[in-house]
């Protein structure tokens, strides 16, 4: 009997040999590249690139630091949404009172959206 | 693999397999990228588009590949070579990854995966993780600038991407990529089934959101203003040369038509015809590719009309419509799709 387990790992061993593919894919192609491009090191190739004119200041600009609540509402959505699919999935066999129970949570978290709305943080400015 | 008559061991299934999606990954992104991005567009704009690299400009995209291969290749001096050098691989991945579950007939799917449309969506993110790397890697400000917008409408717009797909699975019962296509065909429409069950019908609004989050997950305009050419000089990838450039477009490229075909399989019942219509078996082996073709083409056509149509978003009208108008409304698909399942 085949154990259900091995099919599992197997489909995701495949999943795996793509991932190692795509590497593949990139070494080669940069491969046939390095074969083929040429090489002569200018100091002034490596300034970087500022439309032309000399970089002025640190490499790294600063950003602002109130973004992190995009950050943390996404993490919150998606973590809802992490929970959404398997009910989703197995819908029929939860009837009407499923449906109520995920309603009442959505309902839960778009409370928390409609808060970080009227307090004003998802204004990107 | 159905199709011969004696079964191919496990190594050799997946030598085909890698070799198949090694072929289709740059060739869809090159297909795209000829009919619609030079074609279409220069139609669109009354002009002709490349004529001269072979018929009707068919081998442009060939020559410009050759064109990146042998470009020098410079790193800027503070970059970080580890980071910068991996960022387009990761993006590459991640496209190589989604191909796994698009399935193109009754057997041919690289794994039909339980987890299918999860995983599919789990996977379209690892890009955003290669755009932040080049972002910063490249020891550039504007890079940088724009590789933290380019993360935050990501992660934005992934989210009615993940929940305009729960509708479908809600419909479908299912998760997995064949499951799905078979309810559609399968399916029936208030008892009819001249056309099986297409979920466009009953998930339009799930199909608008999907479109118009597919729209920004690949940085196309409208939404394009990580790699807005005429205000951040290119964005987070200004500093690449040669073909490390070229990756970042082949995965922009073939994820979109990654997308388009993971839409058509949700929304339109993707290689299938419905069954009503009797085709057999064997014959959907050879018709099914083309038919999923098909829709890829149509559902692109979409994406890039609107991508040549429409002026830019800024950066706060784009959030503003991911967080206040897009979830919202696919978190109202999603309980009325439910009541819908619950009460028929």
């Amino acid at each position: 009997m085949p154990n259900p387990l091995n099919e599992l790992l197997r489909q995701y061993l495949t999943v795996a040999i793509f991932a190692g593919l795509g590497l593949a894919m990139v070494g080669a192609m940069l491969g046939v590249g390095w074969l083929l491009r040429p090489d002569r090191p200018e100091p002034q190739k490596y300034i970087n690139y500022e439309s032309g004119v000399d970089p002025l200041g640190v490499m790294w600009s600063q950003s602002q630091i109130r973004y992190y609540v995009f950050a943390l509402l996404f993490v919150l959505f998606d973590v809802e949404a992490v929970f959404i699919f398997p009910w989703a999935t197995r819908l029929e066999a939860y009837g009407a009172f499923g449906l109520i129970e995920m309603a009442v949570f959505i309902f839960i978290l778009a409370l928390g959206l409609v808060y970080a709305w009227r307090k004003g943080v998802l204004r990107w400015v | 693999m159905g199709l011969l008559a004696f079964e191919l061991a496990y190594w050799q299934q997946t030598v085909i397999k890698m070799l198949v999606v090694a072929v289709a990954v740059p060739g869809a992104a090159f297909v795209l990228g000829y009919v619609f991005l030079f074609k279409m567009l220069s139609f669109m704009q009354s002009r002709l588009g490349p004529m001269e690299a072979g018929p009707y400009g068919t081998l442009q995209l060939i020559a410009d590949g050759v064109k990146f291969l042998q470009k020098e290749d410079i790193l800027p001096d503070r970059a970080d070579r580890f980071v910068f050098k991996a960022a387009p691989a990761v993006v590459l991945i991640s496209t190589f990854l989604l191909f796994v579950v698009i399935p193109a007939g009754p057997n041919a799917i690289v794994e039909d995966l339980g987890v299918g449309i999860f995983f599919a969506l789990a996977v379209s993110s690892l890009s955003v993780l290669g755009v932040l790397m080049a972002g910063w890697a490249s020891a550039n400000k504007f890079s940088l600038m724009g590789g933290l917008r380019a993360t935050g409408q990501l992660i934005a717009y992934e989210l009615p991407l993940v929940l305009a797909v729960v509708g479908v699975v809600i419909q479908a019962g299912t998760l997995s990529m064949q499951g799905i296509v078979n309810a559609q065909s399968g399916g029936e429409i208030f008892g009819w089934g001249g056309l099986g069950n297409p979920f466009l019908l009953t998930q339009f609004l799930g199909l608008v959101i999907f479109m118009i989050a597919v729209q920004a997950e690949l940085t196309q305009v409208p939404f394009d203003m990580p790699v807005a050419e005429s205000e951040l000089v290119g964005g987070y990838h200004v500093e690449y040369t040669g073909f490390r450039f070229l990756f970042f477009f082949m995965g922009e490229f073939g994820t979109a038509f990654a997308f388009a075909a993971i839409a058509a399989t949700l929304f339109l019942g993707g290689w299938a015809l419905p069954d009503s219509w009797g085709v057999s078996g064997t014959a959907m082996h050879v018709l099914g590719p083309i038919i999923l073709v098909a829709k890829v083409m149509i559902l692109s056509f979409f994406v890039f009309w609107v991508r040549f149509t429409y002026p830019r978003f800024r950066e706060d009208q784009l959030q503003q419509l991911a967080w206040k108008v897009l979830i919202p409304l696919s978190l109202v698909n999603i309980v009325a799709t439910g009541i819908l399942k619950v009460a028929f």
